[in-house]
């Protein structure tokens, strides 16, 4: 049995990496369709290692008759960030012939067969927290250990839908369209901050001070700005309840590919910055949000920032050379 | 004798490895073996210390919302501030509803497999044959309540989306308290989800437990260890923390006392890390990776309080409570845990009854220059100790001693086994092609490796903690 595949159910592979399960246990939080509907009508979920019934040989037995029998017809879903120190022993999956199985050996076997390949998470996407420097398990993302196409469906965790979106997507339409950082547009085509509820008072400047308050999240370090994901839209968790602006707290985002590095401090309104020649904290830089991640900033944002409305307050928070090396620096960003 | 190797032990919050060595169908020996390493404690040093609430949630994705309460705590002691009396309560219930996440997903998606004939679908096949003891109808009604336990599990995250913008990693848990002002119509929603919970937790949980403890009454017998514990205390009865409505305690002997951290000790002898030359009071000597070093077989480390090794989770808390005080075996940890389930759903009901809609939920602080903070609090599988240190404004150190540290570790430097290892001795093994007895056992724990491998970095003294009678 275990080398047929089901007609209209494809064969998938979720391995778990350098990983907390966050994802996967977001994804049982999906509602329509549920995790039941999933595993029973859409897919054929041959290996989880959170949820499978079968363990130890039994359990990788089923990655070898994936490699063996079953070439060019699953969906390999990694969860986690690869670790690749002392040839990857800093994440072990398993066991084969008496020796462990590294996840950086599983996923290029793995990989290598797959018909499509998804990173689930940021860590899997990105490297994200584990591999947050000084990166002691010298760990990598998945796109890293593999030469082909991965999608990246980045998120701390994954959001419900982005995951079912992006499998559904896959097993019925074939290949989403995706961003220059190879995750789905359908769901990271925006950036929070366009898409957010609360975008009015930044345009008239009603700021929090602190946490808990209704108002705009930017001076207490949202990174709305500069993360691209449809949260205010889709909202949380499988109801679509709530989400971290919503609930008076800033976005930290945990969908980009510098996070978590790139946008801590989380509650300072913009990252430490470390530009050549330049040296200062979140603090002296005021509202000039992300240019440490700047790979992840729009032209379109970097030009607002510089032209438009906040133009007036990197004015009153900076002055004299800083300011214009961080405009220059902007300017050359955007292309301009 | 014949060593049995099961590598990963899946339906664990991170799979992890075990050998045992069997003889006359007995396990007469067993290492268990954390394989993940990650290093979180290195990566907080340098950040700001408010940072450590959301980053330490990614420890571990099934119990998130209690690092972050720990960190929360940690930052909270070092700064001098409290949360006002809505924080507390709103940490708490985030907190609660984490448990009830956890405790029903672990017992109906990782436990009952071990039980019941699964049906035949991925990712329930393969799966052993062997020993599956319930009659065909009780069997498919099990089945049933997987599938319903899957609709109530993701209910309880709701309840942490609706107080913490996301479940898991909620944003709701920070140093200084929490940030959903609890308004009627989310108290309203909220209720309303936590009485379908409960409901689920009295009428099908509860009865599925005891329809197992029927079933398999020899595993009373089986995975027995000495009644040696220990917990921290779990939920803060008021913002002033000073007692908690789970006491924490030591257990030696069946004796219960007041917890000394004085005298807890980590041991890396049989762990990969450089080792020191004297066993550490986790408040000093710095530890390195070190994969290859000979001898080693875990990521964990080995905590050992007096040189003991104890076990946490809910049977410690409801025996330290007094609530449940029989064997400490397979069956009684997971009757415990179920057990604890529904008294934190009934004292979450009484904590949605005491916020106060029009008050604060969030404190605001400032980060001092240099300070020094702790806290010790319960998680879903045990103590979990937090130790922070701040300098010129930033974390200098963090330290993290897990649960599954405790109840996963390997043998210390003189050999003696973990909690873990200690309970696998003596479960009887039918058939060796098909080992069904040792992932009971294990998974009676609850152990979670994404928990267990941390590098502990130099910290601070160790804080007491009262416990109630």
């Amino acid at each position: 049995m275990m080398n047929k595949t089901i007609k209209g159910r494809p064969p998938v592979i979720w391995l778990g990496t350098n990983t907390c399960a966050g994802d996967m246990l977001s994804l049982l939080n999906s509602v329509d369709p549920g995790y039941q509907s999933l595993i029973t009508d859409l897919i054929d979920f041959r290996y989880n290692y959170l949820l499978g019934s079968a363990e130890g040989d039994m359990s990788t037995g089923i990655l070898e008759t994936a490699i063996a029998d079953l070439d060019g017809q699953y969906i390999l879903v990694v969860e986690g960030t690869i670790p690749t120190r002392s040839n990857g022993l800093y994440s072990v999956i398993g066991n084969r012939s008496g020796k462990p199985l590294t996840a950086l050996q599983a996923v290029r076997e793995l990989g290598a067969g797959a018909q499509h390949v998804v990173a689930a998470g940021t860590c899997a996407s990105f490297g994200g927290p584990y591999a947050a420097a000084p990166n002691p398990s010298g760990s990598v993302p998945v796109q890293a250990v593999l030469d082909r196409r991965v999608i990246n469906v980045p998120g701390c965790p994954i959001n419900p839908d982005w995951m079912m979106g992006t499998l559904l997507h896959l097993i019925h339409q074939g290949e989403p369209e995706l961003d220059d950082f190879n995750r789905p547009k359908l769901f990271y085509g925006e950036t929070i901050h366009n898409l957010c509820q609360r975008r009015h008072y930044f345009d008239n400047s009603i700021f929090a001070k602190n946490p808990g308050e209704p108002w705009c999240m930017y001076k207490i370090g949202c990174k709305g700005p500069v993360t691209y994901a449809d949260c205010p839209y889709r909202q949380w968790s499988g109801e679509h309840l709530s989400w971290p602006v919503k609930a008076n707290t800033p976005c930290i985002g945990c969908t980009s590919p510098e996070f978590p590095d790139g946008v801590s401090p989380f509650f300072e309104h913009l990252p430490d910055i470390k530009l050549p020649g330049i040296k200062m904290t979140a603090n002296r830089f005021g509202v000039l949000t992300g240019a440490v991640t700047a790979f992840g900033i729009g032209a379109h944002l970097t030009g607002s920032i510089i032209t438009g409305r906040l133009a007036n307050t990197i004015k009153k928070d900076l002055s004299g050379g800083a300011r214009q090396k961080i405009v220059s620096f902007f300017k050359k960003l955007a292309g301009k | 004798m014949k060593k049995i190797v099961i590598g990963p032990l899946t339906r664990a919050n991170n799979s992890c490895w075990i050998e045992v060595a069997v003889e006359n169908k007995k396990v007469v020996d067993a290492w268990c073996s954390g394989i993940f390493f990650r290093g979180f404690e290195l990566i907080l040093q340098g950040r700001d210390p408010r940072d450590a609430s959301y980053l330490t949630q990614r420890i571990c994705g099934i119990c998130s919302s209690v690092h972050g309460t720990a960190a929360s705590l940690a930052l909270e002691d070092a700064v001098g501030v409290r949360p006002p009396h809505n924080g507390n309560l709103l940490r708490n219930l985030i907190m609660g509803a984490d448990f009830l996440q956890n405790h029903i997903r672990h017992l109906f998606l990782f436990s009952l497999s071990d039980y019941v004939t699964s049906p035949e679908m991925s990712p329930f096949t393969p799966s052993y044959s062997t020993d599956k003891r319930l009659p065909k109808k009780t069997n498919d009604v099990m089945i049933q309540h997987i599938f319903e336990s899957m609709e109530i599990s993701r209910l309880a995250h709701e309840l942490m989306t609706l107080l913490g913008g996301k479940a898991p990693f909620p944003h709701g848990v920070l140093a200084g308290g929490s940030t959903v002002p609890p308004s009627a119509d989310i108290i309203m929603n909220f209720k309303s989800k936590l009485t379908k919970i409960n409901q689920f937790i009295k009428s099908t949980m509860m009865p599925d437990v005891f329809t197992l403890a029927e079933a398999y009454p020899d595993y009373y017998e089986i995975g027995c260890r000495p009644p040696d514990m220990l917990e921290y205390g779990l939920f803060s009865c008021s913002e002033e923390d000073r007692e908690r409505y789970f006491p924490g305690g030591a257990v030696i002997g069946g004796q219960l006392q007041k917890v000394d951290t004085s005298v807890i000790k980590e041991y890396l002898g049989k762990s990969w890390y450089s080792a020191d030359a004297e066993p550490q009071h986790p408040s000093r000597g710095q530890t390195v990776p070190d994969r290859e070093k000979e001898d080693a077989y875990s990521w964990s480390k080995a905590p050992r309080y007096n040189e003991m090794p104890l076990e946490g989770g809910p049977l410690a808390r409801l025996w330290i409570r007094g609530d449940y005080r029989k064997g400490i075996s397979t069956m009684d940890r997971i009757v415990a845990r179920a057990l604890e389930a529904e008294k934190i759903g009934v004292l979450m009901e009484s904590w949605v009854d005491e916020l106060e809609p029009d008050k604060s939920v969030f404190t605001s602080f400032e980060i001092p220059q240099e300070a020094e903070g702790s806290a010790l609090i319960g998680a879903m599988r045990g103590p979990l100790g937090h130790w922070l240190r701040i300098k010129k404004g930033r974390i200098s150190h963090y330290q993290i001693i897990t649960p599954t540290a405790w109840n996963f570790s390997p043998r210390d430097d003189s050999g003696r086994k973990g909690p873990v290892e200690e309970a696998l001795i003596g479960t009887p093994i039918a058939n060796e092609n098909q080992p069904i007895e040792i992932g009971r056992v294990i998974r009676a724990f609850d152990v979670c490796s994404s928990c267990s491998a941390h590098v502990i970095i130099p910290g601070l003294p160790l804080r007491e903690m009262s416990i109630l009678p």
